[in-house]
């Protein structure tokens, strides 16, 4: 009895794939938007092969034993190529949960004696669990790789520095302030003015949600390290809510140029930079 | 001993450090420039630290220190060529150098300094101006 298990397997290898694929296809929420039937024929075949060449009557209850490695690297690989694709968590574990039933339905028909059938079902059970939470982890780390790599590209994405004229320099900052932005915007400013040689810099802040202390000594700060490079830093899109907020906590801008508008801090830096906008032919009559 | 040159230039006084400063070092180029300035009439003083990467909390209040001493010896100071890093370094320790000018370039840090000194005998030649007006009225 106790070779039955794989012996029963390796026997119905085609049968059990049938089966699987069948519950596969008969459920509802089959994705053929994101892999054709025939993709998910070949990687199915794969693991089923993998795994019932791995499966020794020896380690069928050594969940972690070293002989399954192969198969927890297909079943890692499924699982994060979903995760990417954008399979639901519950999509995801149905894959492995059809399997474990065709194997069930399996070892329903071929055993006869009910105590010999459930012994074997509950070993196959406590192996199948164990590729559930593979399947799981690996998932969830693989969904994590895609909120890590989104956040990255929205702190580059968020943190542009325009050059708007010859010497001035717009850094339109949208959404929440904090610490590690503050760095990166910083950074770039700097960075861009030593390039480009400007010598104003608009810090445009309409995109900025709410102004708090903390928020205010950032500005404070990327205001001072401008100076220190030896160019000037204009505060630009201060909102009416933003300007009560400041004055209510008490934060004191005064030593920094403030402006209402974007355009008002391009005029003020066309006056430092002695530049002057006017409407064609209008200088005739001056 | 390594003493950092100070060079002459008509009225302004020219400072380029082009290794990292040390402690004696930057004491030193400190008593060198006030003694200089004193020495020679300077009217403003130009430090080009373009090539200093690694700043610390002694360094900026050095630097500070100098702006403020050259004021009180009739001096404007210009600090130029501070790079990135320097100057973030230098805002998370609290030390905006409130003190001295900044200017991008050398080439800048002469403009700048050119339009304080003028901006600074304007000012001595207007009053001269207005007691003339008001004896002409």
């Amino acid at each position: 009895m106790a070779t039955e298990i794989t012996r029963l397997f390796k026997k119905n290898q085609a049968a059990i794939l049938e089966r699987w694929m069948q519950n596969q296809l008969a459920d509802a929420g089959l994705r053929e938007d994101l892999m054709s039937n025939e993709d998910l024929r070949i990687e199915s075949e794969e693991l089923i092969v993998s795994l019932i060449r791995a499966l020794t009557e020896d380690n069928i209850d050594d969940v972690n034993s070293a002989d399954f490695d192969h198969v927890a690297e297909i079943l890692s690989g499924i699982s994060i190529s979903r995760a990417r694709q954008g399979y639901s968590p519950r999509e995801t574990c149905l894959y492995i949960l059809s399997l474990k039933e065709a194997l069930q339905q399996v070892l329903n028909e071929e055993i006869q004696d009910v105590q010999e059938q459930l012994i074997a079902l509950l070993r196959v059970n406590k192996l199948f669990d164990n590729f559930s939470i593979v399947i799981f982890e690996t998932f969830i780390k693989g969904r994590e790789e895609v909120i890590l790599r989104q956040t990255d590209e929205i702190t580059e994405i968020s943190t542009p520095v325009i050059q708007v004229w010859e010497g001035i320099l717009a850094l339109p900052i949208i959404g929440t302030l904090d610490s590690s932005r503050t760095q990166v915007i910083m950074e770039n400013l700097l960075t861009a003015i030593v390039d480009s040689g400007s010598s104003v810099a608009i810090l445009d802040i309409s995109g900025v949600p709410t102004v708090d202390s903390l928020v205010a000594q950032h500005l404070l700060k990327t205001v001072s390290a401008t100076r220190l490079m030896g160019a000037e830093c204009v505060i630009s899109g201060i909102r009416p809510e933003i300007a009560q907020t400041i004055v209510h906590l008490g934060i004191d801008l005064s030593g920094i140029v403030t402006k209402a508008s974007l355009a008002s801090a391009l005029i003020y830096a066309f006056k430092t930079l002695k530049l002057e906008v006017r409407k064609q032919g209008s200088f005739k009559t001056t | 001993m390594d003493r950092i040159p100070i060079l002459r230039m008509g009225q302004f006084l020219l400072v380029t450090i082009q290794v990292d400063l040390y402690d004696r070092l930057a004491l030193d180029l400190e008593a060198d420039l006030v003694k200089m300035v004193s020495k020679t009439g300077a009217k403003g003083i130009l430090i080009d630290i373009s090539a200093v990467s690694i700043v610390d909390s002694f360094m900026g209040r050095i630097i500070g220190n100098i702006g403020v001493m050259s004021k009180l010896l009739d001096a404007e100071t210009v600090v130029v060529g501070m790079q990135p890093a320097v100057a973030i370094t230098l805002v998370e320790l609290g030390l905006p150098l409130k003190g001295v000018y900044t200017a991008l370039n050398v080439e800048r840090g002469m403009d700048l300094l050119k339009s304080k000194i003028q901006v600074i005998d304007d000012e001595e030649i207007d009053p001269d101006d207005d007691d003339s007006d008001d004896i002409t009225e």
